[in-house]
């Protein structure tokens, strides 16, 4: 169990790397707190696995350290980093019983044998192998063999993080929310820092305390889910988490307004001389579900034609055309549909201006 | 439907079954009919039932031929399976160097049996050749035209040296087909390279060299160029193998009945070594080792 620093973190797969498109991960520098449940969110090639590689020690960096509590691993090898990875297929070793997989990074390391048998044990209980135990790893069902993976990543117990790539990609999806469970569980129990890597939003948020969204070899945000879903720092991760993700329109600001197109949103004064003193090009964010849909003309209402509606169950969401973009919107179920033109609202306090495609802040914690 | 409509479709087999019968069911239907019968020429002919085969199934010396050849074959797979699968392992996996490796390794493949017989003589050669004048040289007696065991020592010299790339080949093939996840995860693991040898490269490869070891059995045992070139099945019968043997009774002494049960049951041997690989193989593919 351990703090890990990443120091200045810059890594490019190529030998000689002259522009920024060269890197895998731009400029990495975070601290991922001992205990700590976090979730590495971003889109395929976005750089997670690298990142998590380098964590590991299976890659090196090409610039910048990494620290567990303190100690810098950087040129230690992943067997001397004590650390656990879970990959996103399982990796079993076919002529071994599911007992002695388990025990194979035990025995690796010389624990003695009832400390093995105790753990082994206990893990397979955690993890409903225990009938398995004998069997021949090679003829079990997948997720069977990602719970042994899942289950050698597990069994050391005085590892410093446990990383998980994606790991639940192979399995069914009603087991996916038990295993989910069942690592949250066993992080509850034994307070090990877990690191887990995934694409998918709900995965992330249900898992971790904390999500790191990555994207194009950056971080761009790390936060809460609900801090991620209220105070988007990057458009990105505004389109990428919630479902569907924000609405984005490119915009000027007059006074303590914004312009998009011919329409006229109001703001509060202290976030449109924010955003004037930040210059650079200017969006506007909010979420479907704070877009406020009218059917008759409203104070600060601007006009929209409704193209689509789609029925979700619990909601709808209706696609406008508006000022030769589309916008979403999320309504209750039980409310009246308008059709052909209606009037948006956007609350003050939810729509959030973007300068460069970062989040202008209003709070005192700008900097 | 009535499956009598259907038997047209016989038709469209017919080419397949031509082309079968003229590559395979005729002639080995001509072998049969010389193994059960007693020809003196065009117009004299007895049957003879089974007495060919069972005059061959008798012979010494044809029990000796496949003795031999048995060792021969494995104590050849004994040396190419280990020495093909370490060149394998040891095989630069990316860069140019991987590239100059494979193509220096199929060189021997490329070569034809017969030549690589000639060239083995000559460097065998006790007066004149690299090999046997620098063994002479150091005081050990090496001729492979006078010594039975400086003869076998050739011959698998020359089938090691000929055929390990193949097995060399299918093992660095076998082997980049692991996926990286695995030697990852060993790391992780902790496994050190002997235990990633044993658990990982050894069980992924088993499927890839179980086909290894069925091509180089069934080629070694039918081995026929390299110790006709080299000293005729000699020297005295000590490279005499199966095919020596045959070819022997059928062209050396005409005796084309004996020859022809001799080749049935050359066939059959043959045929039950195939089975038991393709079984073999068949549970190696299916994971089921019990």
């Amino acid at each position: 169990m351990a703090r890990i620093d990443l120091n200045e973190i810059k890594h490019s797969y190529r030998p000689n790397p002259t522009s920024e498109d060269d890197f895998a991960l731009k400029r990495i520098h975070t601290v991922w707190e001992d205990g700590g449940a976090y979730a590495l969110l971003g889109p395929s090639g976005c750089g997670k696995t690298t990142m998590l590689n380098i964590i590991s020690g299976l890659l090196k960096p090409s610039h910048g350290s990494i620290h567990y509590d303190g100690v810098d691993v950087s040129d230690m090898q992943p067997e001397e980093r004590n650390i656990a990875q879970v990959f996103q297929f399982p990796v079993l070793y076919d002529t071994m019983t599911v007992y002695d997989n388990l025990a194979f990074p035990l025995r690796n390391r010389g624990v003695n044998k009832t400390d093995v048998d105790n753990r082994v044990r206990e893990i397979a209980d955690a993890l409903d192998l225990t009938d398995d135990l004998g069997k021949r790893a090679a003829n079990l069902s997948a997720d069977a063999k990602q719970k042994i993976s899942l289950g050698r990543g597990l069994v050391r117990s005085d590892v410093a993080a446990i990383l998980f790539d994606e790991p639940l990609t192979v399995i069914d999806p009603h087991l996916k929310w038990e295993l989910r469970r069942k690592l949250k569980e066993i992080h509850k129990e034994f307070k090990i820092t877990m690191i887990y890597v995934t694409h998918d939003q709900v995965e992330a948020m249900t898992f971790a305390d904390k999500i790191v969204v990555m994207y194009e070899g950056e971080i761009v945000q790390m936060g809460t889910p609900e801090e991620l879903f209220e105070e988007p720092e990057h458009t990105f991760v505004g389109y990428f988490i919630g479902s569907p993700g924000m609405n984005f329109f490119e915009c000027t600001v007059d006074g303590s307004s914004a312009k998009i197109g011919d329409a006229i949103v109001p703001l509060d004064q202290a976030t449109a001389d924010k955003a004037k003193a930040a210059g650079g090009s200017l969006k506007l964010g909010i979420r479907p579900m704070y877009v406020g849909v009218h059917e008759e003309n409203v104070e600060n209402g601007v006009p929209a034609e409704v193209s689509s509606v789609e029925d979700q169950g619990y909601c709808k969401i209706i696609t406008c055309k508006f000022n030769g973009s589309e916008i979403k919107a999320r309504i209750k179920d039980n409310r009246k549909i308008p059709t052909g033109t209606c009037w948006l609202t956007f609350p003050k306090d939810k729509t959030k201006l973007y300068s460069n495609e970062r989040l202008v802040r209003t709070g005192g914690d700008n900097e | 439907m009535n499956k009598w409509e259907n038997n047209k479709a016989w038709f469209l087999v017919l080419p397949v079954f031509v082309i079968v019968a003229f590559s395979a069911i005729i002639p080995l239907m001509t072998v049969v009919n010389y193994s059960v019968q007693d020809i003196f020429g065009p117009g004299q002919r007895f049957f003879v039932g089974v007495e060919w085969f069972r005059e061959v199934l008798l012979d010494e010396r044809l029990h000796d031929a496949l003795f031999k050849q048995l060792s021969f074959s494995t104590l050849v797979l004994l040396i190419e399976m280990p020495l093909g699968i370490g060149i394998g392992l040891m095989m630069p996996k990316k860069g140019w160097t991987s590239s100059a490796c494979l193509v220096i390794l199929a060189l021997p493949l490329l070569i034809p049996w017969n030549v690589i017989g000639t060239i083995w003589i000559i460097f065998t050669r006790p007066d004149i050749g690299l090999f046997g004048a620098f063994i002479n040289a150091t005081g050990i007696p090496f001729d492979h035209t006078a010594s039975g065991v400086d003869a076998w020592i050739t011959l698998m010299l020359m089938e090691v040296w000929h055929w390990t790339p193949l097995v060399a080949l299918l093992a660095y093939a076998g082997l980049r087909a692991i996926p990286e996840a695995f030697y990852q995860a060993a790391k992780i693991d902790g496994a050190s390279s002997w235990a990633i040898f044993k658990y990982i490269q050894l069980p992924k490869l088993r499927g890839v060299m179980t086909i290894a070891l069925l091509l180089r059995f069934m080629d070694s045992f039918l081995i026929y160029a390299e110790p006709f070139v080299l000293t005729g099945g000699g020297p005295g019968n000590s490279t005499t193998f199966l095919s020596i043997y045959l070819v022997k009774i059928a062209v050396g002494q005409f005796d084309l009945g004996p020859a022809a049960a001799f080749s049935l049951i050359y066939f059959l041997i043959v045929l039950l070594f195939c089975w038991l690989f393709y079984n073999a193989l068949q549970a190696a593919g299916t994971g089921d080792k019990s």
